[in-house]
């Protein structure tokens, strides 16, 4: 069964979300209005990403962070052409180009910045195709989704859509079993992390932090989009089954009698 | 008589008006309306505005009564009203339309700031081809672990009574663990 969609109606931040919550491998297939976008992922992890005619090479990645000259970048298009990225990137190690950490860093930050001209994305068809894994001669890296996704949620602006998201901000937040370590968050996104608790709902932590309704739900957006908090309701408001109108009696023995009647009716239908 | 209600709720075209017909005993009491939007109309040609209105009589005593929401945010000043004493409610989710999705997700969270209820989510039409898959369907409504999503195919009954047996059992879970 398909992955597939319009990017009108979602998001590359929400299907990174989706990617990155699902721990899925494959690769994303964008199909925007002039160019294709493909983005890889092992295990929830980017991998690999390419947009347009820009193939993703190691050498042209180089190349863009000057790591080689236009001369050696020549050279080793036209040398090298057979030669997997792995057996280049050895190749330029040994001859003290670069060293591997220079490879990583650099296609770490280019295929970030692929995902980041794809958040400009906002007409085309998405498809994922489940265990198609990125081209076998390219480098892949494993780059946590997280920041990448609080990065693009940042960059929401609309009000009408947020308030879709986080329709009421008496809700409260409270973490999720991921682990907060190593997500870069902005001030006022610390500020809201330091309060995230069930006891506090959304409006009382935007009044301390004297944020109004537009900035607080985009930064409760982000870290939701990134799988770190999820909406609850508040500690203390009414537990579930209390409303006295549910019920036509109020004795809680005759109440689980009626359900149970309703239970076997419906078994019987 | 002795009534009590649940309420199904979901974006425009979900299914909710079908899903109540699979399991009512009487023609479900439907306030549709022509559809009077260009994109709404590709989609199916009438509307709930007030509400669906379904009825399943357990005994001389005692009915339950399904009551369907309209989907449109146009009409979510129903929402509240229909919410009132519900014993639960249903959310259904067209699985091949990830374009309500967002909107599923709002009214799930409306409804859980206005009633403290249990609920349940149905993924409608997992039996088409292109439905999305139940755990990208999780993913993208941002359903935590503990909440209950089916899959759902509306025009089959037994699917259905699955559902709604399904809200009873969280129902009485409730029940039981405030003893």
């Amino acid at each position: 069964m398909a992955l597939r969609g319009n990017l009108r109606d979602f998001t590359i931040t929400q299907l990174l979300n989706l990617i990155n919550l699902a721990g899925k491998t494959g690769t994303l297939i964008v199909e925007g209005p002039t160019e294709q976008a493909q983005v890889s992922f092992r295990e929830g992890k980017l991998a690999y990403a390419r947009i347009g005619r820009e193939d993703g090479s190691l050498a042209l990645v180089l190349h863009k962070a000057n790591k080689i000259n236009a001369n050696q970048f020549r050279a080793i298009a036209d040398r090298a052409g057979q030669m997997t990225d792995k057996e280049l990137g050895l190749l330029l190690i040994n001859a003290g180009y670069v060293t591997q950490e220079d490879i990583l860093l650099n296609l770490q930050a280019y295929f970030t910045d692929a995902i980041r001209r794809l958040f400009t994305w906002v007409e085309g068809i998405f498809r994922f195709e489940n265990d198609m894994l990125p081209p076998e001669d390219r480098i892949n890296v494993k780059l946590e989704l997280e920041n990448i996704i609080i990065e693009g949620s940042r960059q929401l602006r609309e009000l009408e859509q947020l308030q879709d998201e986080i329709p009421s901000l008496d809700m409260a937040l409270k973490f999720t079993e991921r682990p907060l370590t190593n997500v870069n968050l902005s001030v006022d996104e610390w500020k809201v992390v330091k309060f995230v608790d069930p006891k506090n709902t959304m409006r009382q932590i935007a009044g301390t932090n004297k944020l109004d309704e537009l900035e607080i739900r985009r930064i409760v957006y982000g870290l939701l989009q990134a799988g770190l908090v999820e909406v609850v309701r508040p500690a203390g408001s009414p537990i579930p089954t209390t409303n006295p109108k549910m019920f036509p009696t109020q004795d809680k023995e005759e109440q689980k009698t009626l359900i149970n009647k309703l239970i076997g009716r419906i078994r019987t239908m | 008589m002795q009534t009590v209600k649940m309420v199904v709720t979901g974006p425009f075209s979900a299914g909710k008006t079908q899903f109540i017909q699979s399991v009512s005993e009487i023609d479900v009491v439907a306030t549709e309306r022509k559809i009077s939007t260009e994109d709404e109309r590709a989609v199916k040609s009438s509307t709930t505005v007030a509400m669906d209105f379904g009825r399943i009589t357990v005994d001389e005593d005692l009915v339950l009564y399904l009551f369907g929401t309209p989907g449109q945010k146009r009409f979510d000043f129903m929402w509240e009203i229909l919410s009132e004493g519900m014993l639960g409610f249903i959310v259904m989710v067209d699985s091949t339309r990830p374009e309500t999705f967002r909107e599923a997700r709002s009214i799930l969270e409306t409804f859980r700031a206005y009633a403290p209820t249990p609920f349940i989510v149905a993924a409608n039409k997992q039996d088409l081809e292109d439905a999305w898959e139940m755990e990208d369907v999780r993913n993208a409504l941002r359903l935590d672990a503990h909440t209950k999503l089916l899959p759902c195919v509306a025009t089959d009954r037994e699917s259905v009574k699955t559902v709604l047996l399904e809200l009873l059992y969280s129902i009485l879970q409730e029940m039981e663990s405030k003893k």
